[in-house]
């Protein structure tokens, strides 16, 4: 627990890099990369062939030009590439406007599409996407085309945002809140309260009341999954069900979700948050083909 | 004979005594206690007897304890309760008569109330999903800039640039405050962004129950003493003439005890 002698940790997820080293960008035709700069993560993807290569996974800093950078660079250290190597490089996500280097931008709802239908496969349908401040859900087709989406971007109930939230306010590393969600006697009922700031009240009066950590850790996990569930059924459920995103990564929303819709989500070796900049990579090495065919 | 009122909001308990003077009903005392950590119920029996010693009262003098505010169900000392919005109501035409509107921010709960010459509610809205609009907004974007409430309202009128801020959400608000710092944005700039959306939020609220803002209006709550939200405010579309009483933050301890008087007239009178 060293990591956690600072206060303001518990809210602190895993950054991750991965490289797949069977794979050699050298020999490839064309090598594309996707940069999601979210508002509180920023992924960079390469796709060699429009094969995933690798990715890294980080907290978005104060800049989204400085973000992008930084989360592209630690990627291209990884593998010894420079950023002269990328044919092509699409931006999207919420900073999307201010990535210099970018071929071009798309929005984050066509690229976690087309991401999710990579890496989950193509019978996905509906997809939801767990942001660090918003929460999506998407219908898709066997292609990974949007048909419908529906968003919440104006409060923080149902994101990752929320989640960092009570981590900190409960001192309990937000890796850690989904399992603890499941170390209860009992199910409580949801907090009652849909705002972050409220619900913030609402916890520290159980603990007040008698409520273990835990046990309020799974009444806010349950109101979060709710208020999803709500979301998600303005569009329906058609399965194949996917979740992405930070949350993805957290148990106690995930399964309480899959247990009032009735329906289980699928599972991948992947990091749930790089479904975006995946799919911007994916963009990038179809518009790359294209580019090519052309001249 | 005395009349209390008791108002049990999520900061802080705010309590008035009133008095029956040749003249009507006049405030004898006001006491406040922020409970901090502690249990409400037992804070607010602990605010209950602070008060008596603190103002001299004797607890045989106070015929009736009302209670009222967001935990007004949790106090054992009271006979009874009224809800917040009768409270505003009659408290604020006790200290302004001539304001139909009732502007109430208090830490998380914003209300406008349109109320009668007598003080009786006619119609009202409140924030009762969102945190946004109410004063821990401010509360929060303050300790995000390291300032003291006071400091932070003193900073916003200074400011000298409109920087329109795009979140709603208090929280969203928070990182976006974060992301203007490590953008090397003047803290006055900040502060101004912070409470002129903060008043908007209350403003729009203000449009859908007060109108046209023809009306006058009473501001009352803490954040009376935030001079640039007060400004603001001032300057939003739909609120009218804006009113500022003194005490603001005990308007609706008032208005519990001037109700806790009145039905006890009624009943002597019955």
């Amino acid at each position: 627990m060293s990591m956690l002698e600072n206060d303001k940790d518990y809210w602190r997820w895993q950054e991750s890099c991965w490289i797949d080293e069977r794979r050699d960008w050298r020999t490839a035709r064309i090598v594309s990369a996707g940069i999601d700069i979210g508002s509180v993560s920023s992924q960079a993807v390469v796709c060699v062939d429009g094969e995933l290569y690798g990715y890294h996974s980080m907290r978005t800093g104060g800049s989204s030009p400085d973000s992008a950078r930084k989360v592209i660079d630690a990627l291209l250290a990884r593998s010894g590439m420079a950023i002269e190597n990328l044919h092509y490089l699409v931006g999207t996500g919420y900073g999307r406007i201010n990535i210099p280097f970018a071929h071009k931008t798309l929005t984050e709802i066509a690229c976690h599409a087309r991401g999710a239908n990579y890496m989950a496969g193509p019978s996905v349908r509906t997809l939801l996407d767990m942001g660090g401040q918003d929460c999506k859900v998407i219908r898709c087709d066997e292609r990974g085309k949007v048909e419908r989406f529906l968003m919440n971007d104006k409060c923080a109930a149902g994101t990752g945002r929320g989640m960092e939230v009570i981590a900190d306010l409960l001192k309990i590393p937000v890796v850690e809140l989904g399992e603890r969600s499941f170390a209860i006697d009992a199910e409580p009922p949801a907090v009652s309260s849909i705002c972050v700031v409220f619900a913030r009240s609402e916890a520290l009066g159980l603990i007040k009341a008698g409520y273990t950590k835990n046990k309020v850790i799974a009444a806010y996990c349950q109101a979060m999954a709710e208020r999803v569930v709500s979301l998600i059924k303005r569009i329906g459920v058609e399965q194949e069900f996917f979740i992405t995103g930070g949350i993805a990564k957290n148990s106690g929303v995930v399964k309480r979700i899959e247990r009032l819709l009735g329906v289980e989500s699928i599972h991948t070796k992947y990091d749930s948050q790089i479904a975006g900049a995946l799919g911007a990579a994916l963009f990038g090495h179809t518009l790359m083909q294209k580019q090519t065919k052309e001249s | 004979m005395i009349h209390c009122g008791i108002d049990v909001g999520s900061r802080s308990i705010k309590l008035v005594f009133v008095e029956e003077a040749a003249t009507g009903l006049a405030v004898r005392a006001r006491h406040i206690l922020f409970p901090g950590e502690l249990d409400l119920a037992d804070a607010a029996t602990q605010a209950y007897t602070d008060g008596l010693s603190a103002t001299g009262i004797d607890a045989a003098q106070v015929a009736t304890v009302m209670a009222t505010g967001a935990f007004r169900k949790l106090v054992d000392c009271a006979d009874d309760d009224v809800t917040e919005v009768s409270s505003a109501a009659r408290g604020a035409a006790f200290v302004c008569p001539v304001a139909r509107t009732v502007i109430e921010v208090g830490a998380e709960e914003v209300r406008v109330v349109k109320n009668d010459a007598a003080g009786h509610a006619l119609d009202f809205s409140a924030n009762d999903k969102c945190a946004s609009g109410a004063g821990s907004f401010a509360e929060s974007m303050a300790r995000a800039l390291q300032l003291s409430l006071a400091d932070f309202g003193a900073a916003a009128m200074r400011s000298t640039t409109v920087i329109p801020m795009n979140a709603r959400c208090t929280v969203f608000a928070e990182s976006e405050v974060v992301s203007l710092i490590h953008a090397a944005t003047p803290v006055e700039d900040i502060a101004r962004s912070v409470i002129d959306a903060l008043a908007g939020r209350v403003a729009a609220m203000a449009r859908r129950i007060g109108g046209d803002g023809a009306t006058d209006a009473v501001l009352i709550g803490g954040m009376v003493n935030n001079p640039a939200f007060v400004r603001a405010l001032r300057e939003s579309p739909g609120v009218g003439c804006l009113h500022l009483p003194e005490f603001p933050e005990y308007v609706g301890a008032l208005g519990a005890a001037l109700i806790a008087a009145e039905r006890n007239r009624s009943h002597e009178h019955a």
